[in-house]
């Protein structure tokens, strides 16, 4: 018998997972750096840079004026020429000001020129609403993203998830849109001590069940393993699939449980009209349908701009309970 | 300047005349598809910023960039495979006209998006910076990308950190159809870059000395660690925006006419010969050289084979992770 013992996981903060990952990976290469607006001075305005100006420097923590498209087009023109930068757009909702320079040049240089030249870019941002910020600052359009060819999307739900696929979004020499919740910030898990990474491209189940398997990326996460908790008193064991990574997206994972349990469903923040939710429930139709006993059902945002007001807000995003109700019509209870 | 030079600039400007004018030729003949942008009229722009920099230095700039490519030198062979969509073009073929890339020449692209490469100039000047190599960014645009949130963001940028890079915009006067004067506020480009405190130049981009002289000083500057400058170069496309704009919707054939007069391989041409130093068997020398360069340009995109099927979705991704 071995008397070896692995270090015990520490319980740790998604922010502070993320500022570990950078920390990690900027002591690891120096050709990593970060920029973006508020990230050195100011630690971030969700403070995941905090003390990195302090160990690093002003090369490598750099500070920017508010200018999303050179933000990202310089960190596009910095990784073709060698370093491997993390840009820091505050939210998902301004990343559409940088949206030509995501989409026209991130995503198509690798292809465009006939595979001479790659973009090894990560795109830190915070996607989801939630905190009553209305409705510019409460969008998600991660599914947007994984829309697009040449770009990959990681969405990691537990503290542990985000810090292994941070670094491994780093390394990777692709660009990678890495999408973080204002709402899991603070919240805690296990992180292992010593080095590793999380590939991106694997689903992880999160709770086994035999009945209904429930689909879902970031915050919902959590509500779907709340909702399976409260199935669980009523008899149905719900399986849980945390997506982790939308492109590539490991809809294997995903088929092989639903083969399984027959019923399923997926679970997002964003608009439900083209959302991701709708591309997961077309691959189960596609792939798995002769093994459904009923139709997928899709939970996500209401079809319309966030409201300010709580209440409103409240209705407009999914909840536990919708995804019970779900569940149970799937099931006929 | 010495004469071996200028022979030189006479060659490159006639090479990418000649190669331009078989291109409308291969387009006709629909060997090649999508859209062309010819970079007739402009030669000197190309040459004189080129033969500035070193080896080691990037080019990056827009969809008008057959000139460029070839005054960088990128092979003519594998440019016009690239316009024929085969396999041995300079971006294999996935790019086309308006994506050219040579990275082992530090050609780092032809994009397509008005004002989109200039945040990327940004950021391959950061990239020489934070290494320590010393490169200096060449960002070619038009007088259509200077209304763009892009070159805004790209020039306060650029000047904030004190990267290395030479914006070169080459005021051909027409953004597609517009003329410069209805759409911009401020029609002299050069001015443009004050409010950032970079410093601007206008030249006469017809004549390839003056182009030259004008990139080498910015690049000079740039190199010794000063502000980027910003070169505006006057210039005039003789065809359509592309081979599709029926140009005598906009302008007026006495323009035309009048910049005709100042043509840059004309100008060089007479200059040299009134010095005595391109005597009429060394011109039609030339001439029969660079023609043949073309036809065998011609010739290896046509040989050349097609795409396979399996490279549709090849070069999407890295697979190194």
């Amino acid at each position: 018998m071995s008397t070896q013992t692995k270090p015990s996981p520490v319980e740790t903060t998604y922010r502070e997972a993320l500022n570990q990952a950078l920390r990690e990976e900027m002591r690891r290469d120096e050709r990593v750096f970060l920029l973006g607006e508020d990230i050195g001075v100011y630690g971030g305005v969700y403070a995941v840079t905090r003390g990195l100006l302090e160990e690093f420097g002003e090369r490598r923590v750099r500070d920017t004026p508010i200018a999303e498209s050179v933000i990202v087009g310089a960190g596009i023109g910095s990784a073709m020429g060698g370093l491997r930068p993390v840009a820091e757009l505050q939210t998902i909702n301004f990343s559409l000001l940088a949206m030509d320079q995501i989409v026209n040049h991130a995503a198509k240089i690798r292809y465009m020129s006939g595979g001479q030249i790659c973009v090894p870019l990560t795109i830190r941002t915070v996607s989801g609403g939630g905190n009553q910020l209305a409705a510019q600052h409460s969008q998600s359009f991660e599914g947007w993203y994984a829309s697009v060819p040449g770009l990959k999307v990681a969405a990691p739900f537990t503290p542990h998830d985000a810090k292994g696929l941070l670094k491994a979004s780093i390394r990777d020499d692709n660009p990678v849109i890495f999408i973080e919740h204002s709402l899991l910030y603070s919240t805690r898990g296990p992180v292992p001590p010593e080095e590793y990474l999380v590939p991106l491209g694997q689903a992880e189940v999160r709770r086994r069940g035999k009945n209904v398997t429930l689909v879902s990326y970031s915050r919902m996460v959590g509500l779907c393993l709340a909702a399976a908790e409260k199935l669980a008193t009523e008899g149905i064991e719900a399986e849980v699939i945390d997506l982790r990574t939308l492109r590539p997206l490991d809809i294997e994972t995903v088929i092989a449980s639903v083969q399984r349990t027959k019923h399923a469903v997926v679970v997002e923040e964003g608009w439900r009209t083209g959302g991701f939710g709708a591309e997961v429930a077309s691959q189960i139709a596609e792939r798995a349908f002769d093994y459904l006993d009923a139709p997928v059902a899709r939970l996500a945002g209401a079809d319309c701009p966030m409201p300010y007001a709580k209440n409103l807000e409240l209705m407009a995003l999914p909840s536990e309970e919708d995804i019970v109700a779900a569940a149970q019509g799937l099931l006929g209870r | 300047m010495g004469e071996e030079r200028l022979l030189e600039f006479l060659r490159r400007m006639l090479l990418i005349r000649r190669f331009e004018e078989k291109a409308a030729e291969m387009y006709a003949l629909g060997k090649i598809g999508g859209f062309l942008h010819l970079y007739i009229g402009e030669e000197a722009v190309a040459v004189g910023a080129m033969a500035a920099l070193e080896p080691r230095d990037y080019v990056i700039t827009h969809y008008r960039e057959h000139g460029h490519a070839l005054a960088r030198g990128l092979e003519p062979g594998k440019i016009m495979a690239e316009l024929f969509g085969k396999a041995t073009g300079v971006s294999r073929g996935k790019g086309g006209s308006m994506h050219l890339f040579d990275a082992r020449r530090n050609f780092m692209g032809g994009y397509a998006i008005v004002g989109g490469s200039l945040p990327l100039s940004v950021g391959l000047a950061l990239a020489s910076d934070y290494l320590g190599e010393g490169r200096v960014v060449l960002s070619v645009f038009g007088d259509g990308a200077v209304n763009q949130g892009e070159f805004h963001e790209s020039l306060n940028l650029a000047a904030l950190w004190h990267l290395p890079v030479v914006f070169l915009c080459e005021n051909n006067l027409y953004a597609l159809s517009t003329p410069i004067e209805r759409a911009s506020a401020v029609t002299e480009v050069f001015r443009r870059g004050e409010c950032y405190g970079i410093r601007g130049r206008q030249v006469d981009g017809m004549d390839v000395q003056a182009v030259y002289e004008a990139v080498e000083e910015a690049v000079a500057r740039v190199r010794g660690g000063s502000k980027p400058v910003l070169v505006e170069a006057l210039t005039y496309r003789y065809r359509g925006h592309s081979m599709a704009d029926p140009v005598q919707f906009y302008r007026k054939r006495q323009e035309e006419e009048k910049w005709k007069q100042w043509d840059p391989l004309l100008r060089l041409r007479q200059r040299l010969e009134s010095q005595g130093r391109l005597p009429p068997e060394l011109r039609s020398q030339m001439e029969r050289e660079v023609e043949a360069e073309v036809e065998a340009a011609v010739a290896f995109a046509e040989e050349s084979p097609p795409l396979p099927a399996e490279e549709l979705c090849h070069d999407v991704y890295s697979d190194k992770t």
